[in-house]
Formats: C-alpha cells, structure tokens, sequence
C-alpha cells in the first residue's frame, strides 16, 4: 500500500539562518507583531509503498538522512501526511 | 609529467577554465565524465565550480552520488591530490571528503568579486608552494558559500591546521573568516574563490597560479 508522507527540513539549532532572519525581520513592517524564531526550512511530500505505516516512516526517515537532508547542519523529520 | 583529470558533471561550467589553468602550467589536462567509475590513472582531480545536476536540493547533494564520486573518494583516501573549488568545494563537504559545509551567504545575495585570502596553512597539496601570512587577490563567485561547521569541527580544523585560506575581509559570513579547508592528510583541498580564473594579471590577478602550480606539481613525488 502507498503511505503519503510529509518529511521536513530544518537546520539544527545554532546554525545561522540568514533566510529566516530576513524574513523574521520583514514581518512588523506587514503589520505582524509578535513573530519571533522564524526559521526557514523546506518540505517534501511523497507516497511510499510499504507493508504499514510506520514502515513507510522508518523508510522516509532513512533516506531523508541519506539524500534530503545534509546532517552537518540540518535535521530531517519525516510524518504521515493522510488526510493532509 | 603529471596528468589532472578535471571532473565534468551535468551542470558544471568551470571545467575549461580548469583545463586551461592546468595546461598553462605545463601539465597535461583531461575531462572525466561524472558517470565514469574509474580515474584513468591521473595524478590529481579538481572537482571544478558550476551547478553540478542543477545544484537541485542543496549544492553538491546530488553530485555526490555521481558513479565518478567512489573512484574520487577511494583515490583521496589513498593519498591522491583532490581540489575542490567552488562547487567543487561543495560537493566535497557533501561526499564527507571535507569536514563543514556550505550555506547561503549571510546576505543572501550572489556575490561576484575579487577577494583577498590569507594563507593559513601551507600543509596542503594546494598552498604547499605559497607562503605562510601571503595574502592573494582571487574572486569569488557563489551563491552557497558561507562556511560552516560546529563548535568540535572548528577546533579540530584549528589544531589540525586544516584552515587553508581565509578572508581578509568576510564577503559572505564564513564562520572563523574561512575560506577553503583540507583534510587531515592535506591531500583533499576545498575553496570557494576560483584560482583559476585568477591566472593572468591582464585579467586581473595571476595569484591563483602559486596555488594552482603547487596543486599540478603536488602529485608528482608527493607522498
């Protein structure tokens, strides 16, 4: 069966982030107060075939560490995505 | 005589700059298709700058995975001179050939200019021919070139002598003003400037030929 799965990445605590940070800063100038820790990211949706859902995680984890996601600076979370 | 294989992958655009730099200093050159396993038998490899596989996901993230890149990886384990610059430089952090990696530059912007680095560390195949405290003019020309490691990393590049070059003057955000690195060994060179367009004062600078005339030399009798 195909699990959808939604894996998001992030950098780690303590790596700067320039794109965060401008966007953090553009915010009061639209009018949105109280916005803080804005850290920018990317996400990936995709539809693993796999005997249940947390096989389908377990396999979007791995290769979210192999290939989305660069350990050095970032951290990768995988979740389901049904009904999303 | 020693022969340098420079890397082309879909996307690269610095391999005849490359070439052309190695020629000039009477060597021999040759292309490597990212899809060959094997390196001919070279003396050295640069790895050149460009946007290899479309710099798709992060720059070097799927480079990486080249077939080219074993053969690359199994030569600089055993000894073999390896220069990465620019996106070269990034796919050797992403292939754990070189410790850190590279992020967007702290204002976001390309940046495309000269710059001056300070040579940090003449124990690599690339500054082995330069001076200690010699201060170069090279541009630099990335998007992704703000260096970046944790706290443990930058000690143990410190102790290692493992910071090459750094900038005099930070373009782009570089933690500890880095601007290449090496492995342990030296034999495996990162930088984000481009020795190779720094080859003739008529366009510019001629200061990248002492450390790209030490990284054609460096193969022959090193190690």
């Amino acid at each position: 069966m195909n699990y959808p799965v939604v894996v998001e990445v992030t950098l780690r605590d303590g790596i700067a982030d320039p794109e965060g940070a401008t966007i953090e800063k553009a915010l009061p100038a639209l009018g949105f107060t109280g916005v803080a820790r804005v850290r920018a990211g990317k996400s990936f949706r995709m539809e693993i075939d796999a005997v249940d859902e947390s096989a389908a995680l377990e396999k979007a984890t791995a290769l979210a560490e192999r290939l989305l996601s660069n350990p050095v600076i970032e951290n990768a979370v995988a979740r389901s995505a049904v009904g999303s | 005589m020693a022969r340098i294989g420079v890397v082309v992958f879909p996307g690269s655009n610095c391999e005849y700059d490359a070439f052309s730099a190695v020629t000039s200093l009477g060597a021999q050159a040759q292309f490597i298709w990212h899809s060959q396993t094997d390196l001919d038998g070279v003396d050295g490899v640069i790895l050149p700058g460009g946007f290899a596989h479309g710099d798709y996901l992060r720059p070097g993230a799927l480079a990486r995975f080249s077939p080219v890149m074993e053969a690359v990886a199994a030569f600089a384990s055993a000894g073999g001179a390896v220069l990465g610059i620019c996106n070269g430089f990034q796919v050797l952090t992403e292939a754990g050939l070189l410790p850190g990696a590279l992020q967007k530059n702290r204002g976001l912007t390309f940046l495309c200019q000269p710059t001056t680095v300070i040579v940090e560390s003449t124990n690599s195949v690339l500054t082995r021919g330069a001076t200690q405290g010699e201060e170069l003019v090279i541009p630099i020309n990335h998007f992704s070139g703000s260096y970046t490691c944790d706290d443990a990393t930058l000690a143990s590049l410190e102790a290692n002598n493992q910071i090459v070059l750094r900038y005099k003057d930070n373009p782009n955000g570089s933690r500890a003003d880095i601007a290449g690195v090496s492995n342990v060994d030296g034999n495996v060179v990162g930088l984000m400037p481009h020795p190779e367009r720094a080859m003739s004062t008529l366009l510019g600078s001629a200061d990248g030929r002492v450390l790209l005339e030490g990284f054609v030399h460096a193969p022959v009798g090193a190690r």
